[in-house]
Order: C-alpha cells, then sequence, then structure tokens
C-alpha cells in the first residue's frame, strides 16, 4: 500500500481496519493462500508430508483413469441432477400450493422445513433405517408380497438413488422457502392483470411467474449446486460409500486420500478438480448477477 | 384448468370490501391443494415419526414388527443406554460425552464468531475503507469454495499454531468458516438502518466503538437473535470440521453418533441408534420449532444477494 508514503491514509479509519482485520486474514491466508497452496501442491508427488517434487500433471492423470474416481464423479453426477431437478421442480410446487392462501400455512411451512434443520448425518441414520431390509421392505413383505425388494443400500447400482431419496428429503424444504419468498414479493398487480386479460393461472405462472422469479431460480441454483459439490456427511453417515465404492462422492474421495491413505498429491488434485467445477458454476453466476450491477 | 382459476379468484378477491364472504370450503380445487400438502407433509414426518417409534421399542420388537406401528410396551429403555451406555469403539459412555462436547464447541464459536462478524459487518457497512469493499466480494466467494480445497493447508495451519486436535482449533475453523455468511447477514442489516442516526452520533462526536455499542447494538437485537440460530444450528450439525480439527477426545456428537451407529462390532441396537439420533437432532429441532420465523430469516439470508 501506498500507506507507508502517507501515514494518515494507512491510519484514518484505523478502528475500521482493526476491525476488518479477522476478515483480511481470513480471505488472504484462508480463502486465497490455502487454495493457492492446494493447487501448487497439486502438481507434486507428495505422499503423507507436502513436497515440492513437481510431477507434471501426473497426479490428474491418475485420478482420470482411476476408477474409483470415476465412479465418484457419476455418483455425484446423479445425485446432482436429480436433486437439481426435483428440488427444484417439487420445491417450486410446494410453495405454489403454499401461496393459495390456504390455512394452516404455518404448520405445513414448520413441516416442510424441519428436515433442514438437521444435521445430514442425522438424516442419513434415518435413512438408513427406514431402507434397511427390516424397514419399508419388510413392511410390504408381511402385507403379502413375498417376493418384494428393496434393497437399495446393498444394490450397487442403485444405492446413489437412496442417498437421493434422502438428501431431497432434507433439502426440498429450503427450496419452498426460497421459492415461496419469491413468489411474495410478486406484485399482486401482475395477478389482477392477468386475471383481467383472462389468463388461466397455469398460464400466468408459467409464462409471467416463473420468468419473473429468474433471480430466484438463479440463485437457488447456485446455492443447490454448490451444496451438491460439498456432499459428504450424508455418504459416510448413510453407506460409508458402500457397498464397495459405488456410492462414493469427490468430497470423499478427497477426505480418504488426505487423511485415511496418506496419498496427498492426489487427495489435493481431487480437490482442485472440485474447486474448477465450483468456478465453472460461479463464474457464469457471478457476472450475470453483478455484471449487469456495475454497468449502472 | 377452471380449477386453478377458481383458486385464484379465492385468494384475489381480498381486495375487495372486508366482511364474511361465502366461503366454499370443499371446492375440487381447494381438495386438491390439501391433499397434495398433506401427502407431502405426511412424507416428511414419516421419518421422525419412525425414529420416536423405533427409539421407545425393545429390539424383539422391532425384529418381528413393522418400522411403522407404535410400540406395543413402550420402554425407555434405548434412550437410557443411548444416552449413558452406548459405545463408540472403545469406550461405552453413551452419546453424553458428544453431547457435552457438542455443547463446549458451539458456545464460544457462536460467541466468537458472532463478536467478530458483527464488528466487521458494521465497519464494512458504516465506515468502508479502501479495498474493503474487495476483500468482502473476496470473502462471499471463499463461501463457495469446497471446503476439500482448504483443508489440507489449514491442518498444517492449526498444527504450526498448537492448535491441531484441540477446543482452541475447532473453535477457530468454526470461526473463519461462519464469517462469510455473518458479516452478509450484519452488513446488509446496519446498512438498512437509517443512515442519519449514524451522521447524528459522529456530529456529536461518538467515534467508532461507541456508536456501535450504543447506537447499533441496542438496535440490532432481532439479527442478533437471527445470527445465533444460524450459527447455533450450523455448528451443532457440522460433522467434517468436527472429525478432523477436533481431536478425539472432543468430537462432537454428530461423529459420535456416526460412530456409535456404524460400528462394526456388536449386534446392531436399532433402538438405541434412532434414540441417540433422536437425541442428536433435538437441539437443532428444538431451535427451530420454537424459532420459526427467525430461522427461515437466517436461511434466507444465505440466498439474499448483499
Amino acid at each position: 500500500m501506498a500507506g507507508n508514503k502517507r501515514p494518515p491514509a494507512l491510519f484514518r479509519n484505523l478502528n475500521a481496519k482493526i476491525a476488518a482485520m479477522p476478515m483480511i486474514a481470513t480471505v488472504l491466508v484462508v480463502f486465497i493462500g490455502c487454495t493457492v497452496w492446494t493447487v501448487v501442491y497439486s502438481f507434486t508427488s507428495s505422499r503423507s508430508l507436502p513436497m515440492l517434487n513437481f510431477v507434471g500433471f501426473d497426479q490428474y492423470t491418475r485420478l482420470f483413469n482411476a476408477s474409483r474416481w470415476n465412479v465418484s464423479v457419476k455418483n455425484i453426477a446423479i445425485y446432482g441432477c436429480l436433486s437439481l431437478v426435483f428440488s427444484i421442480v417439487v420445491g417450486f410446487i410446494l410453495a405454489v400450493l403454499m401461496d393459495q392462501k390456504i390455512r394452516f400455512e404455518n404448520t405445513f411451512r414448520t413441516i416442510f422445513l424441519y428436515p433442514f434443520a438437521l444435521s445430514f448425518i442425522v438424516t442419513g441414520l434415518v435413512w438408513q433405517w427406514i431402507l434397511n431390509p427390516l424397514g419399508i421392505e419388510k413392511v410390504v413383505r408381511d402385507m403379502g408380497f413375498e417376493s418384494f425388494n428393496m434393497s437399495l443400500l446393498t444394490d450397487r447400482s442403485l444405492v446413489i438413488y437412496a442417498i437421493v431419496i434422502a438428501g431431497l428429503w432434507q433439502g426440498t424444504g429450503l427450496v419452498m422457502a426460497l421459492m415461496l419468498a419469491g413468489l411474495r414479493n410478486i406484485d399482486e398487480e401482475i395477478w389482477k392483470a392477468a386475471r383481467v386479460d383472462g389468463i388461466p393461472t397455469w398460464k400466468t405462472y408459467v409464462f409471467v411467474i416463473i420468468p419473473m422469479m429468474r433471480p430466484v431460480f438463479v440463485t437457488t441454483l447456485v446455492l443447490i449446486a454448490t451444496g451438491i459439490v460439498k456432499l459428504y456427511d450424508l455418504v459416510v453417515a448413510m453407506t460409508n460409500g458402500g457397498p464397495g465404492i459405488s456410492s462414493d462422492v469427490p468430497a470423499k474421495y478427497v477426505y480418504d486420500f488426505m487423511f485415511a491413505w496418506a496419498n496427498l498429491g492426489q487427495g489435493l488434485a481431487a480437490s482442485t478438480v472440485m474447486l474448477t467445477t465450483v468456478l465453472i458454476i460461479l463464474i457464469p453466476w457471478a457476472m450475470f448477477e453483478f455484471g449487469g450491477r456495475k454497468a449502472k | 384448468m377452471a380449477e386453478a382459476t377458481a383458486i385464484q379468484d379465492r385468494s384475489l378477491t381480498h381486495a375487495e370490501p372486508w366482511g364474511a364472504k361465502p366461503k366454499r370450503m370443499f371446492a375440487p380445487a381447494t381438495v386438491m391443494v390439501y391433499s397434495i400438502l398433506i401427502v407431502a407433509a405426511l412424507y416428511y414426518l414419516l421419518p421422525l415419526y419412525v425414529m420416536v417409534m423405533t427409539s421407545l421399542k425393545g429390539m424383539p420388537e422391532i425384529r418381528l414388527g413393522n418400522i411403522f406401528a407404535p410400540p406395543v410396551e413402550v420402554t425407555f429403555e434405548p434412550w437410557v443406554k443411548a444416552w449413558s451406555q452406548a459405545c463408540t469403539g472403545l469406550y461405552c459412555e453413551g452419546i453424553r460425552t458428544g453431547f457435552w462436547n457438542s455443547v463446549k464447541i458451539t458456545i464460544p464459536s457462536v460467541i466468537a464468531s458472532i463478536i467478530i462478524a458483527s464488528v466487521n459487518g458494521y465497519a464494512l457497512s458504516n465506515w468502508r475503507f479502501r479495498g474493503s469493499e474487495v476483500f468482502f466480494m473476496i470473502l462471499l466467494f471463499g463461501a463457495f469454495i469446497p471446503y476439500q480445497v482448504m483443508l489440507y493447508p489449514l491442518v498444517i495451519i492449526t498444527r504450526e499454531l498448537g492448535i491441531f486436535g484441540t477446543l482452541t482449533g475447532i473453535v477457530v475453523i468454526h470461526t473463519i468458516f461462519g464469517m462469510p455468511i455473518l458479516t452478509l447477514l450484519f452488513r446488509n442489516y446496519f446498512a438498512s438502518l437509517p443512515p442519519e442516526l449514524f451522521k447524528a452520533a459522529r456530529v456529536d462526536g461518538a467515534g467508532f466503538w461507541r456508536i456501535f455499542l450504543q447506537i447499533m447494538l441496542p438496535m440490532s437485537l432481532p439479527i442478533f437473535v437471527v445470527a445465533v440460530i444460524l450459527q447455533v444450528t450450523g455448528i451443532w450439525n457440522d460433522f467434517l470440521f468436527g472429525v478432523i480439527f477436533a481431536g478425539t477426545p472432543n468430537f462432537p456428537m454428530t461423529v459420535q453418533l456416526n460412530n456409535v451407529v456404524n460400528s462394526v462390532q456388536g449386534v446392531k441396537e436399532y433402538n438405541v441408534n434412532m434414540a441417540a439420533t433422536i437425541l442428536t437432532g433435538a437441539v437443532p429441532l428444538l431451535i427451530y420449532f420454537f424459532s420459526g420465523r427467525y430461522f427461515v430469516r437466517g436461511i434466507a439470508a444465505g440466498a439474499v444477494k448483499g
């Protein structure tokens, strides 16, 4: 800073700068420093200790060839697509229904939102119990359908869908609350105008309200998407990646390589790929959201 | 579609004269709306119901019976066992250790993160300096970086500082990662207060800290409540930071719960597991039920842009 030449500039508003010190330190050391560190060391062959012996893209080549990583990516893609589509569609429909001046609105909202107050660990363990063979499967079999099979948690190709079910149960309420807030922000005049013109309600929603709520949808999308990339606790609680590696996700891959198997370079490379994914989601959004505002 | 229009008709008539209007309680559209909402509500309530019912049954009844059936013989044994005898690895002290660890982690983390973020938000809204907005933008973007990217360097930093695997360490970590959302929350709140108040206080000669303590703080109780709720639930529910930074003797309740339920050895006692799960979820759930409005405001704050 030019502060050394003009001391008053640096010391002006000094209290505010002191108050902002934790933020400045966090930004510089954690958000910028740690991220750069991780990216740099992802190009090294570090095993249990970080060492600066660069090996180019070796870790990345190994990563993209690792079957476990590819399973993780496939899982997160399935989980991501399904939970994005379902939570937004279901969340929006619930919000629309809640917006019909219904009675007991508070009760319904409390019910839809309470899972969001619970941790992913609790969510995962509850659904593990419900989906286990003594759970729903047994109930249906006892009703006389002896051959009924719902082994979501033990079937390698289905286990990720069990995680999707649990994730949706936990997160849809949040989408509903955000959408409902968005619907409440729509001017009542719009509805009156649509009614005067004789436009059916569903058409008003699809062609007028949804386009008007674009910022809400975009924000919700970004929130859910960045949450999806972080998915970890739910998998650990529900299946711990199993059976085998069939419900593994990138965040768990990173954790295992870094902390359990002392293969640091590999874990760092995987986490750098996660970061890149988030940036690909985030940068267009930031340009959409803040680029336009600066032009004003 | 006539049904859907009917709903809209009813909802829009409120702009017209007040007073008793004839209500069609059982219009087909209304019935449809309520039935969908009720079915959805049942789906959302089901896991909570199953948790409670399972935790009140004995093991024989669980093996024979139906998870949806209420207990024939209500027993509180699983709750006692979950609290004080359930095993995690070598120790069989129940999840009360985890409960108290979570309390010990949550209270200082909530206090530290809120003090730092509120002062920071106040500086950012009323005392901007060169670069303050840039730092704030990076801070907000930092909230989207996957934690996995920063975990290992943070392990090194905390180890160098000698706080890795300690209560202080986990408190620092929670303070750091709570900063983006809390700062946003406080900055926006302070910016929404009438600027005349701030100007008048400055004219009267009050400085940075005095304005904060005597003018801003007394006016911002609601936002502090929102921040406390947000942080208590967030930190209580944390798993990843707890498992890495807290150290084995300080494992929070979520970590201990996962160890109890997913431990490989021994016979699985589903009733004890469910009781332990409820106990772990109880703190955020109680906060949620008693503070509904503030809770919604807190999570909405995360979505509303600054």
